[in-house]
């Protein structure tokens, strides 16, 4: 059944396609419907899946039997976590884009071939599959960028897909050293993650590969130094764009640090245990550190996402359960909360005053003007701070918890980058919205600001909303989370770890 | 053995010789008042059915054989081959059609059959004498191919370009020939092999090696022997550029396959890292990290999408010439499934530029820009063209790749030995999706300037494009379709 959530968004694609050119509205209607019902998919799916511990198989079928690929859709509790928040995430971007006028079809059209490619990602057993969909992301992120982007969006656009491509390859490099020495060590030639996962690979051979891996898929994770198109590629992109690198995207390559590079070679992550884990705390404190002095409102919430991304390294970098359940938790938290941050800058403030620089910011008194996107910014804001009651919370303490038994320096380090987020926080909150700096009216206080639609304010309340429930309810995450942990599939990884 | 006998075998040859003279007799007798277009139209559509029927004997035949020492072998992987280069030259007559650039009708499509001729006669020869003839029947039929444009200077610099480089390779082949004959005393591959076999890597063999390479090293346009490619594919007619970049890469890499795991058999050596032997395989390893390095690196800066496809071409032999030299079975039906699918995809992606070329007057990038708006289903195929030769998964290219590579690295899975040359190639193709991109930028992000009529698409030209589209979405999803005949 979850298959269908790949399934809908490319038959959305199609359908968006044969529209007329100048059918708007009917092409916002469609995309909304595809997203929903890609949704309920993933949560009626979700919610049947009778054992999240355990791999269930959607559909497994021969595929290419010379290179032993098969067709092979699963899912576990991870898979399941975030294909949820992709549904979530999907929605709330088209919400968030119902004012994109121009060429509004093909928008949506790549819109949905991004979110379709992305389900296929998070419901893929079989490694050459996984990596299929994850190239297919590439195209649908330039394209949105660079034709419905707003600063630099050409070179931010070719960046992000440059990167990519090049982290990819780095994988596609591993993938294939990795059959042909399975295939050698096996006697039969085999792409199926469950089976790859049961060989042991040579030490001399992981102690290469898994990095080339880790690092292939780390880049689109924002990993500390190749993190630099995340700032710029989220700045350029559309609003939806923004909402969905940060809040999906990025998720892919953490995702596939875990569930492949981690899975397949264990070995290969206890002897670069430490650099992974000291490249994740140089990422917190980094990022954290630049957002506080940016003068772009979205450039600040971009460097966030590198300091948050950051947490979801370091707990896989902890090889225990607790960072493990953790770094999911946060891939899912941060997931909703960034989407809401980058709907505030972009579609609530940036689409209506045309400037997201806090000097002329601060002049315009937003949270007066539009109380709503100052009152959901607080919230975001909060949540993203890491305060209790928010997702955010219970994710990055879990992190915290983890690393503090492996890591205790790390930890510390790392606390410092929370303090320094709410620093960052708190001052883009009182430039943007609650600033009483009064400066030459140059652009026209009294000038009514358009008003929150009604879709703006549906996404932001589900988004709060969908941060607020796993914040106080974690179980409901971490029932689906655990039993994978303790699953056949993560045993090697963490049976030398220190819980 | 008798007369009819090679008839029987060489049928589809025939009746391909027989299409070419009906092609020339009914221009010259039946159309010769009649407008370009409808003679175009007449040409291709017998053309056609000549291809078709060609290729009903290649399936029709009984029985493989194997005539005059080598001279003429079929067997089922010479049929298929044969049946890949008749649907590139139907492909090539079809995104001719709706060709300005030449009155002479009739001889334009005869020579394009008399190419595929050439080459279909090239898959099935197994004698270096038999190899050479018919690498130049084709050889000709193309330098003419490429002058074809009369009115254009460009044109006849090309084809003069592209002509004496072409002589001057095929006196190399011919040198590198004549001295295997000598050592060996047989025109015969598998004969020269047997001959060889056992005497050690002596010089004259290394001559003959090195000069073969290089005589096959214009023809697949591979470093330092590609100079002629960019010059000819950019003043070629572009369908011509298609068909030589498409149907004869094909049967050039077939048979320089052939003549070097079935004639050097027993001089391969080694491009193992650090566990380099002398032979032909470190030969070709030079040449194909040259062809990678140079072609993808020269590529970038291009902006004619002509001189772009051709550059990236140089790049894309650098690609199969690894296939070339891993040796196996495995890597031998992944060259050829990349191979074909690369023809596939290059001449969709030429048949894309000679529609852009007919309606705006070019092929600089900038004349591709707002042509998602201008010819929404002709930007599509060109965006799955691309994207395939950059390797983009599911399409033909990305699994070619896959199969190729995979095929290099399990040759010495013990040591992973060959993995220097893959990580070069797969370092590469991430640079070559730059300038892929750079083309596609122009196609969906950019704005053609204002009040940019829409472009009208030829149905015969479009008919194809989807077609080959189609074929290319196909083999990505569902590979095995291909690779049972390889």
């Amino acid at each position: 059944m979850l298959a269908w959530t790949i399934y809908i968004s490319f038959i959305g694609v199609l359908m968006l396609m044969l529209l007329p050119r100048e059918a708007a509205r009917a092409a916002r209607i469609i995309a909304l419907l595809t997203a929903i019902a890609g949704c309920v998919v993933a949560f009626a799916g979700a919610v049947q899946q009778p054992n999240p511990g355990i791999v269930t198989t959607i559909v497994k079928v021969p595929w290419i039997p010379a290179l032993g690929a098969n067709y092979f859709l699963a899912a576990d509790g991870i898979s399941l976590v975030l294909v949820v928040l992709t549904g979530l995430a999907a929605i709330a971007g088209i919400l968030f884009s119902w004012n994109i006028e121009k060429r509004t079809k093909e928008f949506f059209a790549f819109y949905l071939a991004l979110i379709g490619a992305v389900y296929g990602v998070f419901l893929s057993f079989d490694v050459l599959l996984l990596f299929v969909f994850y190239e297919l992301t590439i195209i649908p992120k330039y394209f949105l960028i660079a034709r419905w982007g707003s600063t630099r969006k050409e070179y931010g656009a070719m960046k992000l897909a440059l990167f990519s491509f090049v982290g990819s390859h780095l994988v596609l490099i591993g993938l294939i050293a990795t059959w042909v020495v399975a295939r050698a060590q096996t006697g039969h030639a085999s792409l199926d993650l469950l089976e790859l996962s049961k060989v042991s690979f040579p030490l001399g051979f992981q102690y290469w590969v898994f990095p080339l891996v880790f690092i292939g898929f780390g880049i689109l994770a924002g990993l500390w130094p190749f993190h630099t198109w995340a700032p710029t590629g989220h700045v350029a992109a559309p609003t939806a764009g923004s909402m969905l690198l940060a809040g999906v995207v990025m998720k892919l390559g953490a995702y596939g640090c875990l569930r492949v590079a981690m899975v397949l070679f264990p070995e290969g992550v206890r002897m670069w245990q430490n650099e992974i884990a000291a490249l994740a705390v140089i990422g917190i404190v980094y990022g954290a550190g630049v957002a506080l002095v940016q003068r772009d409102f979205k450039f600040v919430i971009g460097y966030s996402s590198v300091s948050h991304m950051g947490f979801v390294l370091l707990g896989l970098a902890t090889l225990n359960t607790i960072g493990l359940s953790g770094a999911v938790l946060q891939m899912f938290s941060h997931g909703i909360i960034a989407g809401l941050l980058f709907a505030v800058v972009g579609r609530m403030v940036y689409d209506r005053t045309h400037t997201r620089d806090f000097n002329d910011l601060q002049t315009m008194q937003l949270g007066r003007r539009l109380p709503f996107a100052g009152v959901t910014f607080v919230l975001a804001g909060v949540a993203s701070m890491g305060l209790p009651g928010f997702s955010g919370f219970v994710a990055e303490l879990q992190v915290l918890m983890g690393a503090w038994k492996v890591f205790p320096m790390a930890t510390l380090l790392a606390g410092v980058g929370i303090v320094v987020g709410v620093a960052y926080t708190l001052r883009a909150l009182q430039k943007a919205f609650y600033s009483d700096t009064v400066a030459a009216d140059k652009f026209g206080h009294d000038h009514p600001l358009e008003p929150i639609s009604v879709p703006e304010r549906i996404g932001a309340i589900m988004l709060i909303a969908a941060s607020l429930i796993i914040g106080l309810f974690p179980g409901l995450l971490l029932n689906w989370i655990q039993p994978c942990l303790n699953s056949p599939l993560f045993e090697r990884l963490l049976k030398g770890g220190s819980m | 053995m008798n007369y009819l006998e090679i008839l029987r075998v060489a049928a589809p040859e025939t009746a391909l010789a027989v299409t070419v003279l009906m092609v020339l007799a009914v221009d010259l007798i039946v159309l010769r008042e009649e407008s370009v277009a409808r003679r175009f139209g007449t040409g291709a559509l017998v053309s056609i059915l000549g291809c078709l029927m060609a290729a009903v004997f290649t399936f029709t035949r009984y029985g493989d054989a194997n005539l005059l020492n080598g001279m003429l072998v079929v067997d089922p992987q010479t049929d298929f081959l044969k049946v890949v280069l008749l649907a590139l030259a139907v492909f090539t007559v079809l995104i001719s059609t709706s060709g300005k650039f030449t009155e002479h009708v009739g001889e334009y499509l005869a020579l394009v059959l008399l190419a595929t001729i050439g080459l279909m006669f090239l898959i099935s020869a197994e004698d270096i004498l038999m190899i050479f003839i018919s690498l130049e029947l084709a050889s000709l039929s193309l330098y003419i191919l490429t002058a074809f444009n009369k009115r254009n200077a460009r044109s006849s610099e090309a084809a003069l370009k592209y002509f004496l480089f072409g002589g001057m390779s095929a006196a190399f082949l011919l040198f590198g020939f004549s001295l295997l004959y000598g050592l060996s005393g047989s025109t015969n591959l598998p004969q020269i092999a047997a001959s060889l076999a056992g005497r050690g890597l002596d010089p004259l063999l290394l001559v003959a090696i090195v000069t073969t390479v290089i005589g096959f090293g214009f023809k697949v346009a591979a470093v330092p022997f590609h100079l002629w490619a960019p010059d000819a594919y950019e003043g070629a007619p572009t369908p011509s550029a298609a068909f030589i970049a498409s149907g004869s890469k094909v049967a050039s890499f077939y048979i320089l396959a052939k003549i070097l795991t079935l004639g050097f058999a027993g001089a391969e050596g080694s491009a193992v890292w650090q566990g380099y032997v002398s032979g032909w395989t470190p030969v070709i390893a030079v040449v194909a990290a040259l062809s990678m390095v140079l072609g993808n690196l020269t590529a970038i800066v291009q902006s004619s999408v002509k001189r772009l496809l051709a550059y990236s071409a140089i790049a894309h032999a650098g690609y199969m010439l690894l296939g070339v030299l891993a040796n196996t079975p495995s890597s031998h039906s992944a060259l050829l499934f990349y191979v074909i699918t690369y023809a596939l995809t290059v001449l969709g992606a030429f048949g894309v530029v000679t529609v852009v070329e007919a309606a705006t007057g070019g092929d600089a990038m900038a004349n591709f820009a707002g042509l998602s708006r201008r010819a929404p289903g002709l930007s599509l195929c060109l965006l799955v063209f691309l994207l395939s030769l950059a390797g983009i998964p599911p399409l033909a290219g990305f699994i070619g790749k896959f199969f190729l590579f995979s095929a290099v690295v399990g040759t010495d899975a013990e040591h992973l030995g060959l993995l220097w040359l893959v990580i070069l190639a797969i370092v590469m193709s991430a640079v070559s999706f730059y300038y892929y991109l750079q083309v596609l930028k122009q196609a969906y992000v950019l704005d053609a300037a204002a009040n940019a009529p829409a472009i009208k698409v030829p149905p015969a030209t479009m008919f194809a494009l989807i077609l080959l589209a189609a074929l290319v979405i196909l083999l990505g999803c569902a590979p095995g379709l291909l690779l049972r005949f390889l």
